[in-house]
């Protein structure tokens, strides 16, 4: 039964407001005229915070980005916004040495954003985040999590609350759900079909902006676009199945005609209004409808391509563990032909974590093919792939149960268990497939699935697979807590918790209903669409926050070899 | 109360009334006569240096400590150089200026803080005569030295000696100078007989005060206010000049009659003042100048010192000590004698009403016809506020709450508020604890400085009362007397270091914002390492207890902690700091243990230092990371040589890895290298480094087949994938006869759609038909779409009675193919 009453939001322009006062803040403590040097993937969130005027307004006077070049400013004060690199910092040593030789007195002040996700240090930021938000909008009343990395950031939160100050605030969150990237690989290695992971698939969306390029546009410009609720027409397809998108697309396309139409017939009194009120809208409206259109004509080519279909056909039978066989060799075929390096170690990767590894004849046959189509360097790529345990060669079972019974009678039980999970963690295998009959992940296949009108978050995947993560996500807070969920807890490797926060809010307010989920690690739009549909079918709304927006590419690029 | 007025005396058209603040609790006789004496403003306290001219090592001076209501604190013999002036910081610390310019600190119990010099060049010419002053800055010092030269620190804290320019003409010290701040500047004024100079940064002005005789004399005193606003000169003549201190204006101008320089001159002054004066005093007679040209006249019976305070002058003398001020306005209306003031009325009132006398009533109807009910209780708060007998402040309040029951819709805050700051004003005057303070001055220094007055005295328990009657919250009060009470505690040498640890731990317990840290810094500080880390176990948060860890050198427990704390930054702190400390070998064995730590040293060395990373795998036998470090290594050589050496290191560490996978894989690339090497030799064919698929591509695009089958038989390459290059290569080049006789060459193992498909991409539909006959019959249909045959494709769907298969056919038919289309519906329809 969908519930039509979702809560509505706190109100999040605040965090913008903190965010450029803090930044007003810093760039005041250099007072006086100066430029700013900013590395280039900051500019992005920059502009969501403060804009060149702001700027200007406290005193930077030219804008540069990070280029490792000389710097060609003359301006008495240098600030510099960057990440916590050595490399940027070398440089800055640099530019300050070359000032130094040539006798320049200049002023300096550097600005260290947090640092980027890649491993645990991001942990303390964010924890530093989820203060903040419990600060501004909390107390939370629930905290669930799931995983290494979420324990260790709610451990550092609760610290944190604990030494400041509490005041008495009105709850605007619910619940808090942490989630570690490593309890679900399976769903972002998953080729995306929902709108807004299509976009991100193939044209990568920087930080809630797209730049669709000439093929889009179709003129010779590129143009950057805004992908968030405002836009009236993304908002509507966004979290769409692809296959529906024209459809609504259309539909649009007539309405939009039937607005303009309505000119026709009107006195001048009538235009007047029309033009002043509305005619601006609809022009917008307009532009934004063709480049959606275009941007879906240009998916259209990609996707709906023979070699698309069937390698989309191949991910649900490794999801659904049919013909494996089948799918190893088309696996190889793919990777024979080159077809795409990184969906071939994407499949490769699928094939792995759905089989719970490859068998050690497919796992060196299928990396020499690799090899010889793409290079040796990816040597180490796999290297890293292991490691983190997203391909492997399949573990004789057997081979860890007897060990484990071995050291089981040798030890006391509570070391034992200490020693199972070295082991489990060792090996870090998945058991996907036992997670996907506990957790119901596949749904039956011989039933028709109406993709406009889905019946459950499997239709983010075209009906073939819940993602793992928002379905665990929907348990936890359906059971309002693991209690039943042990068997899948041991499954993903445990480190979950389940904990009343400080709110005593009424169980029923709006604000109640209003979750907060937390992905560690990297979260996909697709997931965020499935969250979306659960809001709506649950009568709670989501609130996602994450430390990347992440899909499959994102994924194993920062895995592969010989990388950095 | 006709008897507050008793102490009242005339000065114009206001009132001075001297309040007695202490019977002095000290037995010092004749002590201030010949002590060198500072008391701190704000009812600070009290330092006596007796005899300081004493020089010899036998008799030394003795220095000795007071609050201000005389209750010894510390005393002890002097042992350093002579002093020539003693002074007190804003943070209660005892300033010792010493001849030879050394100014030692001591804390308010007389122990040694530290020390700082006012010049090299005054240990030669010594310090004649020095001032310590407070300004916005915070507490300053300056010198006159032998060499009649200025020398000047304005903030201790932040110690910047600032020599000031020569002063044309001085010999020896000015007859009179003072330090004065104005326009955010410190500077000196001093007097050479009549002559009155400014001295600043840069320069020595004359000045000339208005209104100032020619013929009054040289000018022997001067002083300014508590503000520095105003300043007051007295010349040899008797002649005293009062005005602004910029001097712009006079305000007064008075003959004394005494050409007797005076002991001490003072402002008495007070905010609002309505009669301001300058007192005076003499070995017998204290006078009191007003504005107005009037005098009030105290006799001196004994030594006294005076001590300027922002709303009047503090009097101590051996036995007792008085606070000269100018009467508030507000007292003055209410106890000036018959005063029909509305406060004056209510005290009346509320006096009747206690004796039930109906009077009461009528003096409450007089309040109430004039409307200025509020009005009185207003002016009995703020009276209550400024009186300093407890007795007269509770008959101003009960007055006031007696006023207030009449009136409605009354702010009651202001009320409540003089209520409870009177009560701590009477709590911390109290002889034992000894801080006279004023109202006025309270609000001036404001509580958090009170606060921290009391902590300085070690009033603990007083001033936590004080924090937790005033409701202020934890973090700047209770904590902070918990924290300061703490450090000193661990300073307490007569306990063991367990019973210090325990006593700190039940009283501070878990206080919000006491960082057991801190307090374990300061036992440190006191050489106290074994308190330190049992304080620092207390601490929650294991990243506060790093820092102080390492300087303690307990690297491996600051090492264990920072891990634990998941603070990265800190990790890599330690880490390098270890990492300077001790040896490589120790280093890494202590990284070991340490995963967390080691892994955030790999990613520090893959960035900056290779070697190390080779060295740290090498010292795990850690054979695969090894062995990965060299392939990575290999991609940075640019010659050829070094490469291969380095790819063969990394054979053989995989090997020790027991990675023949990963050993065969780069042996195989190092033969490929070999090959491309060669072949690049050879033909220029700019192979180097390309995958083996690449390398075949380009060998089959350059017509190289004789290479590109070597290539295929060496390095066991899939059939599949060898036939779909070649197949590839071959229609990309149009070789179509090449092409015919490899697809002849042996059977297939990409079956023969490929074929078909791949001539159709370059568009070659008379090729591609060539081998639809091979194709197998499963793929037929494919095939003839492929080549656009839709009615052999419709033929072999029909033959294969394949639904799927006819359903592909007639999507590819238009409306032109209007027969093909119903055969295939029959069809269709039939099978049904």
């Amino acid at each position: 039964m969908a519930r039509r009453d979702t809560p509505g939001l706190p109100d999040f322009s605040l965090l913008k407001r903190l965010a450029r006062d803090q930044l007003v803040y810093l760039l005041e403590q250099l007072p006086g005229k100066k430029d700013l040097f900013i590395e280039s993937d900051l500019m992005s969130p920059l502009d969501r915070i403060a804009n060149m005027s702001t700027l200007k307004q406290h005193d930077i006077v030219k804008l540069y980005k990070v280029e490792y070049k000389a710097t060609v400013s003359l301006s008495d004060q240098l600030c510099f916004l960057i990440r916590p690199r050595i490399q940027t910092v070398k440089w800055i040593c640099d530019v300050v040495n070359a000032d130094k030789a040539v006798g320049r007195f200049r002023r300096y002040k550097i600005i260290f954003t947090p640092q980027r996700a890649g491993d645990q240090r991001w942990l303390r930021t964010v924890g530093g985040a989820l203060h903040l938000l419990h600060s501004v909008y909390g107390p939370f009343s629930k905290l669930y999590g799931i995983g290494s990395c979420s324990q260790m950031t709610y451990e550092w939160w609760r610290e944190q609350v604990e030494q400041g100050e509490q005041g008495a605030r009105p709850a605007e969150i619910g619940s808090v759900f942490l989630i570690d990237r490593d309890v679900d690989f399976v769903t972002p290695l998953c080729s995306q079909v929902v709108y807004e992971g299509l976009l991100d698939d193939i044209f990568r969306i920087k930080c809630g902006c797209v730049e669709f390029g000439p093929d889009v546009t179709s003129s010779d410009r590129s143009v950057k676009v805004m992908l968030n609720s405002q836009d009236k027409v993304f908002n509507e397809i966004r979290n769409e199945h692809f296959s529906n998108v024209f459809g609504f697309l259309s539909q649009k396309a007539r309405n939009l005609q039937t607005a303009y139409d309505k000119r026709q017939g009107m006195d001048i009194k009538q235009m007047k209004t029309f033009v002043s009120e509305e005619l601006k809208g609809l022009k917008q409206e307009h532009r934004l409808l063709s480049l959606h259109i275009g941007a879906s004509e240009s998916i259209m080519k990609k996707k709906t391509k023979q070699d698309f279909q069937e390698l989309l056909q191949r991910e649900h039978c490794l999801l659904e563990g049919f013909e494996i066989r089948e799918s190893i060799s088309f696996i190889e075929e793919h990777i024979n032909r080159q077809i795409s390096m990184m969906e071939s170690l994407r499949m490769l990767c699928l094939l792995s974590i759905t089989e719970n590894g490859l068998l050690p004849k497919d796992y060196r046959s299928l990396k020499t093919q690799y090899l010889q189509s793409y290079g040796f360097d990816h040597l180490l790529t796999f290297s890293n792939l292991r490691q983190l345990g997203l391909l492997v060669e399949q573990q004789g079972a057997e081979t860890l149960t007897v060990m484990e019974s071995k050291v089981g009678k040798l030890v006391n039980d509570k070391t034992a268990g200490k020693i199972t999970d070295a082991f489990s963690s060792l090996a870090r295998r998945s058991h996907f497939r036992a997670l996907s009959r506990k957790l119901n992940l596949v749904p039956k296949s011989d039933e028709e699935y109406d993709l406009r009108v889905p019946k459950d978050m499997a239709y983010i995947f075209s009906g073939a697979y819940v993602p793992l993560s928002c379905r665990l996500i929907e348990q936890v807070l359906e059971r309002d807590g693991w209690a039943g969920l042990e068997d899948v807890t041991r499954l993903l490797n445990g480190h979950e918790f389940a904990v009343t926060g400080g709110s005593r809010a009424e169980p029923n307010s709006d604000a109640q209903r209003l979750v907060l989920v937390l992905f560690l690690g990297g979260c996909t739009f697709s997931e965020i669409s499935a969250l979306r549909f659960l809001g709506r079918a649950k009568g709670y709304k989501f609130i996602v926050v994450t430390t990347a927006v992440t899909n499959s590419s994102r994924l194993l690029e920062a895995l592969l070899g010989n990388h950095a | 109360m006709a008897f507050v007025t008793a102490s009242w005396n005339p000065l114009g058209e206001a009132f001075y009334r001297k309040v007695e603040l202490y019977e002095m609790c000290w037995s010092i006789r004749d002590g201030l006569r010949d002590s060198l004496v500072a008391a701190a403003p704000y009812g600070g306290p009290i330092a006596l240096l007796r005899e300081p001219l004493r020089r010899s090592p036998s008799s030394r001076p003795q220095l000795e400590i007071y609050s201000a209501s005389g209750a010894a604190i510390a005393s002890f013999p002097w042992k350093s150089g002579p002093v020539v002036q003693l002074g007190w910081s804003i943070s209660d610390e005892l300033l010792c200026v010493q001849e030879d310019g050394s100014v030692l600190i001591y804390d308010l119990f007389g122990s040694f803080k530290r020390h700082f010099s006012m010049g090299q060049e005054v240990v030669q010419s010594q310090v004649l005569e020095a001032k310590v002053f407070h300004s916005p800055y915070g507490t300053g010092i300056a010198i006159v030295t032998g060499s009649s030269r200025f020398t000047l620190a304005t903030n201790i804290e932040d110690l910047k000696l600032r020599r000031l320019p020569e002063v044309p003409g001085l010999q020896g010290r000015p007859a009179s100078w003072v330090v004065l701040t104005q326009d955010r500047q410190t500077k000196v004024l001093l007097s050479i007989g009549p002559e009155l100079y400014i001295l600043d940064n840069t320069s020595c002005t004359a000045v000339c005060p208005p209104g100032l005789s020619p013929h009054a004399g040289s000018i022997v005193h001067m002083s300014v206010s508590f503000s520095y606003k105003y300043l007051s000169l007295f010349t040899d003549s008797g002649h005293l000049w009062a005005g602004l201190s910029n001097l712009q204006d006079k305000l007064l101008e008075f003959d004394t009659k005494t050409t007797e320089r005076p002991k001490q001159m003072l402002w008495c002054r007070r905010p609002k003042s309505q009669q301001p004066s300058v007192v005076l005093m003499w070995d017998r007679l204290l006078l009191v100048v007003g504005e107005c040209n009037d005098t009030i006249q105290f006799p001196v019976e004994d030594p006294s010192v005076l001590v300027g305070e922002m709303d009047g002058v503090r009097i101590i003398n051996s036995t007792n000590q008085e606070l000269l001020q100018e009467v508030p306005l507000v007292c003055q209306d209410i106890f000036k004698i018959a005063s029909m003031a509305p406060g004056a009325l209510l005290l009346e009132a509320h006096r009747e009403y206690e004796k039930s006398s109906q009077k009461a009533d009528e003096y409450l109807r007089e309040i109430k016809e004039q409307n200025v009910l509020e009005e009185a209780v207003r002016q009995c708060v703020e009276a209550a506020a400024h009186e300093y007998d407890p007795a007269t402040q509770k008959s101003l309040m009960r007055a006031a709450s007696f006023g207030k029951c009449f009136l409605t819709d009354f702010c009651s805050d202001p009320f409540v508020s003089t209520c409870r700051e009177l009560r701590v004003l009477n709590a911390v005057r109290e002889s034992g604890v000894g801080m006279p303070l004023t109202h006025t001055q309270f609000k001036q220094m404001t509580l958090q400085v009170l606060i921290d007055r009391l902590l300085f005295r070690q009033f603990y328990p007083l001033a936590i009362e004080i924090c937790r009657y005033l409701k202020i919250p934890d973090y700047q009060g209770v904590s902070r007397v918990l924290k300061h009470w703490a450090s000193c505690k661990v300073q307490q040498k007569d306990l063991s270091d367990e019973a210090i640890a325990r006593a700190v731990c039940v009283k501070v317990g878990e206080s919000p914002g006491v960082s057991y840290s801190h307090i374990a810094a300061k036992a440190y500080e006191c050489g106290r390492t074994e308190l330190a880390i049992k304080l620092l176990d207390f601490e929650p948060r294991s990243g506060e207890q790093v820092p102080l860890l390492l300087k303690m050198k307990r690297s491996h427990l600051a090492l264990s902690k920072a891990v634990e704390s998941g603070d990265t930054d800190l990790v890599y702190m330690v880490v390098t700091h270890l990492k300077n400390e001790m040896n490589r070998g120790d280093f890494f064995m202590t990284l070991r243990n340490q995963p967390v730590a080691l892994s955030l040293y790999r990613q520090f060395c893959k960035l900056q230092e290779q070697e190390t990373l080779k060295d740290l795998y090498n010292q795990d036998d850690n054979h695969q990371e090894l062995a990965n470090y060299y392939v990575t290594a290999s991609y940075r050589e640019k010659k050829l040589e070094s490469s291969l050496s380095l790819l063969q290191n990394a054979v053989d560490e995989y090997n020790k890895a027991k990675n023949d996978f990963a050993a065969k894989a780069t042996e195989e690339e190092m033969r490929l290298l070999r090959f491309q090497r060669k072949l690049d030799d050879e033909k220029g064919a700019g192979l180097l480094g390309l995958s083996l698929q690449v390398t075949m591509e380009t060998l089959l695009s350059l017509g190289l087949h004789k290479q590109a089958e070597q290539l295929y038989r060496d390095f066991k390459v899939p059939d599949k994938r060898y036939w779909w290059l070649k197949l590839k290569s071959l229609a990309e080049k149009e070789e179509w006869e090449e092409l015919e006789k490899f697809s002849k060459s042996k059977k297939s193992p990409i079956g023969y759609l490929a074929f078909v498909e791949v001539c159709m991409k370059y568009n070659n539909r008379n090729e591609a038909k060539k081998y639809i006959c091979k194709v197998t019959p499963e793929q037929k249909v494919k095939a003839h779409l492929a080549v656009g045959d839709l009615e052999s494709a419709a033929d072999a769907a029909i033959e294969h009675k394949s639904e799927s298969e006819i359903a592909a056919v007639l999507s590819r038919c238009s409306a032109s193919d209007r027969l093909l289309v119903d055969r295939l519906n029959r069809a269709s329809g039939a099978k049904k």
